[in-house]
Order: C-alpha cells, then structure tokens, then sequence
C-alpha cells in the first residue's frame, strides 16, 4: 500500500494532518498500537519540520508486510550541517514555529527514537529527503 | 490507584468544553508543558496534559501521543477548531482558571503522579 500527502510550507493551522490521517490507515489495518504510536510521532515531527522550513513537500508512505517506510522529500532551503541539526537543543526555528510549541531542537532527535532506521540527504537551497523506516 | 477526572476539573475550577462522557475515567499521570516536542516523547498512557499553549496543535499532539485529557490552564480561549478536533479524537478538554503551576500543584495533591 502506497498512500501520498502533499504539504504546504508555512500551512501551520493544518500541520499534522497527514500523520493523523496516517494513523488512521495504520489503525484500520490493525497495526501494533505501539509501532503505530512510534510511526505518527515520527512523521508528525517531520511533517512539522516541512511546515516550518520548507516551501513545500510530498510525504510517502509505504506498507507492506515487513516495514512502514515513509519518505519525507521537501523543496526549501535544506540542512547546511545535518550533524548539528541532529544535535538535541539544535534549532534554527522561527519565532512562530516556537509559539506553536515547536522548534526546541528535539524534532529530528525524536524521529530518531521512534524509528528503527532513519537517513536524511540535503542540499542547501534546494530541499531535503528524510527516510523513515520502522519494521514489524 | 486512579484519580477520577470530575475530582481533578471539581478542584482546578474547570469547565469542560470537549467529551464531557470522560469524566468518570480516571488517571494516574500528568505531564505540564507548553512544548509539544517534549509532550510527543510520553510513553505511557492515561495522562493528562497541562498547559498553557491554546493552539489546534496541542490537541494534534495529544491525539498523536494517545493522550486522552487536557487542562488548558489561565483561562486560554479555546476556540471552535479546538473543540471540533477534541471531539473528533475524543480528547476531554478542560479549561482552569489557575496557572499551570497552580493546577499542576492541586493534581500533585490529589495524587496524581509525574512522568520524569
């Protein structure tokens, strides 16, 4: 199963929509609750992080019997060093991003902890890809 | 041993603008926080969410980390979109005149336990 969200940069009133609907189809094909609660928390992270850095992104979800894999592929200004962003208290968020109760450094360390495998590729000015992958 | 919801929103003051069919559950956890990343890394269940933030992304977080309650506390306006998602996602709502502190506090003394 292959199921395909777009999500707007800067669509704050609307971010975490796509994982809701997710967890939704998750549900309905009686996933553990407990990967389910791992892999929403994960992509909301990261449909967030598209909300407020990226101009805009398509998310990708694939299911099978093995994996959740979920593939978050933005078009904005990119991760200059991903190595500090990965660092916990990092953060290059605006103000309004941090009134929304984000942007304290802990998105990209959270996606960590919820996933078995996770790879982000970047280029300045033009985007970047998370990969998400969370196994059965 | 759980305390009872219409105990909590009865001592914090709290009017119920969402789910109001809760108030029989009880709970045994409360986080209190205005950051949402910090809410997303609770791992138990049967919690309560304290705070001060009043946007749509707090209840988003609570129905993402299967939080059932939240105390919104300072009398933060809680508008429409709010209570439409709460009720979508079952999510009871209480709004507390009392700071995040104060409520924090009277939850402590009814029993409730911390997370971290």
């Amino acid at each position: 199963m292959i199921l395909t969200y777009k999500v707007q940069g800067g669509d704050f009133s609307n971010a975490g929509k796509c994982s809701s609907e997710v967890k939704k189809v998750l549900k309905q094909l009686n996933i553990e609750p407990k990967i389910i609660k791992k892999v929403v928390i994960a992509l909301y992270e990261g449909e967030v992080n598209i909300v407020a850095h990226a101009y805009h992104g398509v998310i990708t979800v694939e299911i099978d019997t093995k994996q959740i894999k979920i593939t978050l592929k933005d078009e904005g200004p990119g991760i200059p060093d991903i190595e500090k962003a990965m660092e916990q208290g990092y953060s290059t968020a605006s103000p309004i991003v941090r009134e929304l109760g984000f942007g304290a450094g802990m998105g990209l360390p959270n996606m960590k902890k919820n996933t078995d495998y996770m790879h982000i590729s970047s280029q300045v000015n033009e985007g970047t890809e998370v990969i998400l992958i969370n196994y059965f | 041993m759980g305390v009872k919801l219409s105990d909590i929103t009865n001592a914090v003051n709290g009017t119920v603008y969402a789910c109001k069919e809760y108030l029989d559950d009880e709970l045994e956890y409360a986080f209190s926080s205005d950051l949402m990343s910090d809410v997303l890394t609770i791992d138990k269940e049967d919690v309560i969410l304290i705070t001060g933030l009043n946007n749509i992304q707090t209840i988003r977080t609570c129905e993402l980390a299967e939080i059932k309650y939240i105390i919104y506390a300072r009398n933060k306006m809680i508008n429409n979109d709010i209570i439409k998602l709460a009720n979508e996602n079952k999510i009871l709502v209480i709004q507390s005149p009392y700071s995040v502190f104060k409520v924090s506090g009277i939850l402590y003394n009814l029993g409730v336990k911390p997370i971290y």
